[in-house]
């Protein structure tokens, strides 16, 4: 029996490369439900792919029963994968109630934390709510790092917030954001991540939207740091067999080739905002002349299917050249619609990391800029509320400058 | 396939910790759900898991199988194949 007469894999979001995706711009169905429930966090990461406005968006975040609408609406689309994320989630007390009815409605549901604010209690109420995993950020693995990338003392908490992960039963699924201030201790990453018993962990290089856009030139590795980290995971993996599962997510500003952006505008993925704007991926609202559906006021099957903006960019007619006559289209559908917009100030072009790109000097400045001692050496702009609101007032105006939204 | 990986028909199996098996309504199928994905199963596949408990052994769920689909050629040879491959895929473990 061939794998394919035995089934096939339909949403793996970090081992896309290697899995086809069954949907298709006509039959497409939103597998995977990504729930942003706050943009509150008490963490302030630097790379954080939040939108770097996300303090418009505090004070009117959805209620618990809407919450619950959307769940069940989206389900009758045949969403089955959960991601519960923010922001911090846990800064909502309600994620109970809101796990347990997931459970109830058959979808496989994911926490996705930084694990301030969980405690003995909660991870039992998730527990017996059902919540199927957890999948814990670690920043890194030394703790003055670690505290200078998210500008906190969390690291001893990390510890003991694993350790209660396991505690529980729950597989132990780790998120390490690979950056230039941590991807020289991979070799201690891998091993903390293999002590801590983990069973799945990403090793996610930083992809530059949001506040990781605006703090590009401070975050982005040399290329030859990033070969170095792949030889560094590609030994551990050969070394520690298959007990533990080692994603390396490769960044696209070191590739010829974009990435196929959430699997395709409108394919597999759709996300509810805090505020509850209906999105085919994270940044989406960076685009102009969209207006996103929001789940207060508009039917969520209509959102999907029929909207116009989740049907703009579905399907491959709205491309322009190179990418339209491109033999290689089907593989990135040119890229991520967000980062042309915000790179090149169309939407609609193939997205600059692809070499065939006309404006691909955007990527190779910008892995120069980041060598720049001068540039690099700006500060770094934190996420917290305090520079979003300097962001919102045009106060960090020369810091994004360069790009066509706000990220 | 080595040694250690061939299936038996005393083996037993059951679902993968953390992996979880359900009909899905708007797939029209069986799937397998686990951390950060989900495998559609064709329908002999799914026949198979459903009959999963951790108790009967790979050779009574052949047995078993063989009588529900009696039209059925080659049938113990693919669902030997779907055990090596769900066993390689980790999707199951022997108990
Ligand atoms: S990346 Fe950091 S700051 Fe952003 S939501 Fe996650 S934990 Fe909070
Ligand atoms: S030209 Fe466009 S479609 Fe072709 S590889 Fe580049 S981004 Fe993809």
């Amino acid at each position: 029996m061939t794998q394919a007469s035995l089934g096939e894999s339909v949403v793996q979001k970090t081992i896309a490369q290697n899995n086809g995706v069954a949907a298709s711009a006509t039959q497409t169905q939103p597998l995977w439900l990504l729930a942003e429930v706050t943009y509150r966090c008490p963490l302030h990461c630097a790379f954080c792919y939040n939108p770097t406005d996300y303090d418009k968006h505090t004070q009117n975040e959805l209620t618990t029963e809407q919450w619950i609408q959307a769940l069940r609406d989206a389900r009758k689309l045949g969403a089955i994968q959960l991601g519960i994320s923010g922001g911090e989630p846990l800064l909502r007390d309600d994620i109970e109630e809101i796990v347990a009815e997931a459970h109830k409605l058959g979808y496989y549901s994911n926490l996705i934390t930084s694990g301030v604010g969980l405690t003995e209690k909660r991870i039992q109420a998730f527990k017996d709510g059902g919540l199927d995993h957890i999948q814990l950020s670690m920043h890194d693995i030394t703790e003055e790092i670690n505290n200078f990338i998210t500008n906190t003392k969390t690291f001893e908490l990390k510890k003991k917030v694993a350790a209660m992960i396991k505690g529980h039963g729950y597989p132990m699924v780790l998120n390490v954001v690979i950056h230039r201030y941590n991807i020289g201790h991979m070799k201690e990453i891998l091993e903390m991540a293999d002590a801590l018993g983990a069973e799945y962990i990403e090793l996610a290089n930083t992809q530059y939207y949001g506040w990781s856009l605006v703090n590009r030139s401070q975050l982005m590795p040399t290329k030859e740091q990033v070969d170095e980290a792949e030889r560094i995971t590609n030994e551990f993996r050969e070394r520690s067999g298959s007990k533990m599962k080692i994603f390396f997510v490769v960044p696209d500003y070191f590739s010829d080739r974009p990435k196929k952006c959430m699997n395709g505008w409108g394919e597999v993925f759709m996300i509810v905002t805090a505020n509850g704007d209906v999105l085919p991926c994270h940044s989406a609202r960076v685009l102009p002349n969209m207006q996103f559906p929001n789940v207060k006021d508009a039917d969520l099957g209509w959102s999907w299917k029929d909207s116009p903006a989740f049907n703009k960019y579905r399907g491959d007619s709205w491309m322009k050249e190179p990418c339209r006559s491109c033999s290689e289209k089907e593989n990135d559908l040119g890229g991520c619609r967000c980062q042309s917009f915000l790179l090149t100030g169309d939407a609609e072009v193939a997205d600059p990391v692809c070499s065939k790109s006309p404006h691909h000097h955007l990527i190779s400045q910008a892995i120069e800029d980041a060598k720049n001692p001068v540039i690099a050496a700006q500060p770094i702009v934190f996420r917290n509320d305090k520079n979003s609101k300097k962001i919102i007032a045009g106060e960090l105006q020369a810091r994004v400058d360069e790009f066509h939204a706000l990220p | 396939m080595s040694a250690d990986n061939q299936i038996q028909a005393s083996d037993v199996y059951s679902l993968a910790h953390h992996h979880r098996f359900q009909w899905e309504e708007a797939q029209n199928s069986y799937v397998i759900l686990f951390p950060e994905g989900m495998v559609k199963l064709h329908g002999g596949a799914g026949e198979i898991l459903k009959r999963l408990d951790g108790k009967k052994s790979v050779g009574e769920i052949v047995a078993e199988l063989k009588a529900a689909f009696p039209d059925a050629e080659n049938i113990e040879k693919d669902i030997m194949g779907m055990f090596e491959l769900a066993v390689s895929k980790a999707w199951l473990r022997k108990v």
